[in-house]
């Protein structure tokens, strides 16, 4: 059983990567579920999906310590699934941060130390800086599919089902632009 | 045949289109909103609308079915108590063409405001439920439903809760069944439900509920999966995919028709094991009827009362496993919450900006603008269910005279206005009321994901159609102070809501400005 989870805030795009994540898997064979929280329409509330793949799978709920990835598009956000993540898991993040109300407001702030704090407790860990790819890209709407290339590396499916996948669920005159971004995030090495 | 990912509430409007469905109806409410967008987008053979309130919802799909039609009416939880009504006669009048209600709870309440568990109205109603537990059985159970609801002259209720609706799965397709709209017969003892008429109809569907007992044993809905006898598992919805996942190696029943209950199937399983649990989230449903039959059983003294279940829980419950984090806790600083708020200029935010500072009582409503309640406006002070603010700003006054009215508003979206808000505005006409009423009208049902409603002027495919004019209706009703206003203008708008406020007769205030989000 592989179980991947997706996080991140309303508009970054986290269930659609989860989406693609399923229908690569489904079409190389596997049985998938996936769970998703659906956000009320107010921007900027927490969003996560879970997915899972395997020759037969129950529940759509990941148990805790259970996942083999947390993919997260936020740093945050990544720290509420920590949980989640296996004793051996990958956690995979953005290293972009978007402030929540309490932080805009002033009433809190932003721990400055995260990054710090996962690199030392988490033995697999990989961090992100998509800024620049997605200057490259052209739009910080692919951020979620920059974080899905990365993921891909370590998944077994190849670049052809990805782009399978991307094609069928995106917008046609979106796939050239996903597809970029797909490879960005799949070449993306950690800068020395 | 073809699979595809879909969604629990995808899947169900999938199961409506091949069975040859053709009217379905719903207003717009989470965790159910999907099932009638996907029908309005992708299966364009059903005539699909978005109604102003879950009781018309209802009463358009029984009407079609009475005229032959195969019918679907969706709602949550909450909606379908503003649809009991219907729901408890129409169970007496049956159907022509199936009949179908798909019921979304939502345990946790995600998005609501209670998490009543819906399965004690089907008892109550005398209506056949049925559970499915993944996107695929969305899809099956939905079109079974349609069949039973035929066979056994029922409406029959779907229930699913918020995990059910909001996973992907899996779903092989089928074709679609073409049924035909039967003849509307005129048939007034089974149609019209005058008391002479609903007694004999009363014996008939005591008889028909009987036959479905038979049914819910021998369907393939209720299913026994042996394993080890040591202990047995009863469990229904999306808490079989968690005894599943944790209790691989024991027997299970899996209760897929929830009522009526599969008495003998319980009593076959019961006898096959040595111990017998029940686990479903929520009340006890199946565990009272379990422990009426006269079989001991262990539920919810160990699976918790309240909110969803997860596998954790349930493989807690059962297996005494404690999972907790794998890795230290951080702690050196808070991690900020991130709650949902009013978008960034929202509309809404104005109003309540100006009622802030004007410290009114604010009878609120259902809608985005219930998030004012909260902390940075802190300036909603009471809320129940859709429309009540309207009544029970009138309340107030009752109880404490005119002066409470002139520091006090009821605000209510344009969506839910329609939905539940005329009646109470005429009821504060009628009765000497003297509040003011703000309908914030944003142009859409916002928070369930900007459907259209009656006062946009567009239907749930797009088309255009008469906009109710909310000016016009609050005149109509005898609201002799109607004032539209842009409420960005905030100290324009705060002049208003003083002058209105203070004015010893009802008055509307239209604060007229669309969601932000809207395209
Ligand atoms: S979705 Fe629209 S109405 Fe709701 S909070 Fe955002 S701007 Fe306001």
């Amino acid at each position: 059983m592989k179980n991947v989870i997706f996080a991140g805030v309303g508009g970054q795009g986290v269930i659609l990567a989860g989406k693609i994540l399923m229908q690569v898997a489904m079409d190389a064979g596997y049985d998938v579920k996936e769970s998703e929280v659906h956000g009320m329409a107010q921007r900027g509330g927490s969003v996560d999906c879970h997915v899972r793949y395997s020759d037969r799978v129950y529940s759509p709920l990941i148990p805790l310590q259970s996942a083999d990835f947390i993919v997260s598009l936020e740093m945050l956000e990544a720290m509420r699934k920590m949980d989640y993540l296996a004793p051996n898991g990958w956690l995979i993040v953005n290293l972009e941060k978007v402030d929540p109300a309490p932080v805009r407001t002033g009433a809190m702030r932003y721990p400055p130390d995260l990054q710090e704090w996962l690199s030392r407790n988490v033995e697999s860990t990989l961090f992100v800086d998509t800024a620049g790819i997605l200057k490259h890209v052209g739009t910080r709407k692919a951020l979620n599919i920059v974080m899905l290339g990365v993921l891909s590396n370590y998944l077994e499916f190849d670049e052809s089902q990805w782009e399978a996948a991307i094609k069928s669920l995106v917008k046609e005159k979106f796939a050239e632009m996903n597809m970029k971004a797909f490879k960005m995030g799949r070449d993306y090495r950690i800068p020395a | 045949m073809e699979k595809k990912v879909l969604l629990g509430n995808e899947a169900i409007a999938r199961g409506a289109y091949e069975a040859g469905c053709h009217v379905a109806t719903a207003y717009p409410g989470t965790p159910s909103t999907e099932i009638l967008e996907t029908i309005g987008r992708d299966y364009r053979s059903i005539k699909a609308q978005w109604s102003p309130n879950e009781k018309v919802a209802l009463e358009v799909a029984a009407g079609a079915s009475i005229a032959g039609a195969r019918a679907l009416a969706a709602m949550k939880h909450v909606g379908l108590n503003v649809a009991a009504d219907p729901l408890f006669t129409f169970s007496y009048t049956g159907v022509n063409g199936g009949l179908v209600i798909v019921n979304a709870d939502d345990p946790s309440a995600w998005s609501s405001q209670n998490e009543q568990d819906n399965r004690h109205l089907a008892r109550a109603a005398k209506v056949p439920m049925i559970e499915p537990s993944s996107p695929q059985e969305c899809k099956d159970f939905t079109r079974l439903a349609f069949d039973l609801s035929e066979e056994y002259d029922r409406p029959v209720i779907v229930r699913i809760t918020t995990r059910v609706a909001h996973s992907q799965g899996i779903v092989e397709l089928s074709e679609k069944s073409e049924v035909a709209v039967k003849p509307f017969v005129r048939n007034p003892q089974k149609f019209v439900m005058l008391p002479a008429h609903a007694r004999p109809r009363h014996v008939f569907i005591e008889e028909q509920m009987r036959k479905l007992k038979d049914y819910s044993d021998a369907s393939p809905l209720n299913r026994i999966e042996w394993g080890s006898r040591t202990r047995g598992i009863i469990t229904d919805s999306v808490a079989y995919q968690y005894v599943k996942e944790t209790c691989p190696e024991d027997s299970v029943l899996k209760i897929g028709m929830v009522w009526p209950m599969p008495d003998d199937l319980i009593r076959q399983f019961a006898a096959g094991v040595e111990k017998l649990f029940v686990v479903e989230e929520l009340d006890p449903f199946i565990e009272d009827w379990v422990k009426m039959l006269g079989i001991r059983c262990v539920g919810k003294d160990i699976i918790p009362l309240c909110f969803e279940l997860t596998p954790d829980i349930v493989g807690q419950a059962l297996n005494g496993t404690n999972r907790k984090g794998a890795y230290p806790r951080y702690e050196t600083n808070p991690i900020p919450p991130r709650p949902p708020a009013l978008c960034a200029g929202c509309p809404h935010g104005y109003v309540f900006q100006v009622l802030a500072r004007l410290d009114l009582n604010v009878n609120g409503d259902i809608g985005c603008y219930t998030l004012a309640a909260l902390p940075p406006y802190s300036a909603m002070h009471t809320q129940g269910c859709m429309g009540a603010g309207i009544g029970m700003h009138l309340g107030m006054e009752k109880a404490h005279g005119p002066d409470i009215a002139r520091r006090s508003v009821a605000v209510i979206g344009d969506s839910t206005f329609v939905h539940s808000g005329i009646t109470p505005l005429i009821d504060l006409v009628y009765n000497k009321g003297t509040g003011t009423v703000i309908i914030m009208d944003n142009r859409s049902t916002a928070m369930t994901g900007h459907q259209d409603h009656p006062a946009t002027g567009k239907t749930l495919t797009g088309e255009e159609t008469h906009e109710l004019d909310l000016a016009m209706l609050a005149r109509a009703v005898g609201v002799k102070r109607v004032v539209t206003a842009d409420p960005k203008d905030t100290a324009e708008f705060e002049r208003i809501v003083r002058e209105e406020v203070a004015a010893p007769e009802p008055s509307v205030i239209i604060s007229n400005r669309r969601c932000i989000l809207l395209k």
